[in-house]
């Protein structure tokens, strides 16, 4: 239990997916401009990470690795990854509308997501077991939407000040991240 | 001379990281010195090169409904490519750039220019393109890998500037990778803004 409680501690807060590991910096400053849709991708991330995780640990370990087929791990795993998106957007569009509604903008966006195909990745790479796995995809999930929550509502505040021109938009918001990252940079000390 | 605009669209007027604002991920990640950051803009040059290229020949006989996922199947194949190159011949750098070499398939830019430039025109001028968007992305990822290492330890490409003690580690830790990026992107407007 302990052990669990530390990956998800070290996953969401010390080595968090967006400051720490410089995945799915896209959606980070692409979705982040209000609390609502900044909620939304960070709950359709979270579901598609879990899901995906768990289909491409089960492929690696029942069928790329007993036949030695690790090399075309690459190709595999982004076809997986979208293959299951577009097959999450079809399902979920017959049986919960009211949840399609809610996260069936974000999800086509997902697919080209570097976190989920990052974090497929690393699991393999690290050799973690099953359970292990999907703890790790889980809170490094958590770790992005938490990620995207606060920077939104950084960015709500961002758009009443007065920046100075060439700082607008983009450059101004790499900026306030940085100053985020030092934040979460404090949480490795413990 | 069409070639020539391709070439200097890619380069400045639609530089993929200053204006475009694409592929973040590598260009934060893997900038933390100037060599890595060339590394890591080579790397995605030759994928880049050749995903055009392959994707401009094919363009006609793909179906419309199916083209991104033929796109990304094409990208993915140089990609694993690449990861085998580099693991054979180059495992030192294979492994400092690490996750960011199997990621490129996600990277933007590549599906981008596939969909926007090589569906579109003939193979000579697809791979001029990936050239141009390429060499835009390396020079970005080269400047920000050097301005990184500078202020952080004091060297460019390894060859000291001024003493180490003098740098400040911050720029080479993450938070300095987004601070760098967002001046740069900043002086980056204010230049070509002023024209």
């Amino acid at each position: 239990m302990l052990e669990y409680l530390s990956i998800i501690f070290t996953a969401i807060l010390a080595n968090n997916i967006v400051f720490a590991q410089f995945l799915g910096i896209c959606p980070f400053i692409g979705v982040s401009k209000n609390m609502e849709s900044a909620f939304g991708m960070g709950m359709a991330v979270t579901f598609v990470m879990a899901l995906a995780t768990a289909v491409t640990w089960l492929l690696q370990h029942f069928v790329l690795l007993p036949f030695g087929l690790g090399y075309i791990q690459t190709i595999v795993f982004i076809l997986v990854i979208a293959v299951l998106v577009q097959m999450l957007e079809i399902v979920m569009k017959k049986t919960s509308p009211a949840l399609y509604s809610a996260l069936g903008v974000f999800l086509p966006l997902i697919t080209t997501n570097c976190a989920v195909l990052g974090v497929a990745i690393i699991v393999a790479q690290k050799d973690f077991g099953f359970i292990h796995s999907l703890v790790y995809a889980i809170a490094t999930a958590l770790g992005f939407a938490l990620a995207l929550a606060i920077f939104a509502g950084i960015r709500t505040q961002l758009e009443l000040a007065d920046v100075p021109r060439p700082m607008r938009g983009v450059p101004i918001a790499l900026i306030t991240a940085g100053i985020l990252a030092m934040a979460f940079m404090g949480f490795s000390g413990i | 001379m069409k070639a020539l605009s391709v070439l200097y669209d890619g380069l400045v007027r639609k530089n993929p990281t200053f204006v475009l604002i694409l592929g973040m991920c590598p260009t934060l990640g893997t900038t933390s010195s100037a060599l890595t950051g060339m590394s890591m803009g080579l790397a995605t040059l030759f994928v880049l090169v050749c995903s055009n290229v392959v994707i401009s020949l094919v363009r006609n006989l793909i179906p419309d409904k199916v083209r991104i996922p033929a796109y990304i199947v094409i990208i993915a194949s140089f990609v694993t490519m690449l990861q085998m190159v580099m693991q054979a011949w180059l495992p030192a750098l294979y492994a400092s750039l690490g996750i960011f070499i199997p990621l490129i398939v996600v990277n933007c830019i590549l599906l981008g220019r596939a969909e926007a430039f090589a569906s579109k025109n003939n193979p000579a001028l697809s791979a001029v393109d990936g050239l141009g968007v390429g060499l835009g992305f390396t020079a970005a990822l080269t400047l920000l890998g050097a301005v990184r290492e500078l202020l952080g330890t004091g060297a460019v490409f390894g060859a000291r500037v001024y003493p180490e003690d003098f740098g400040s580690l911050i720029f080479v830790l993450a938070p300095g990778a987004f601070i760098a990026l967002g001046f740069l992107i900043a002086l980056f407007n204010r230049l070509t803004s002023r024209q």
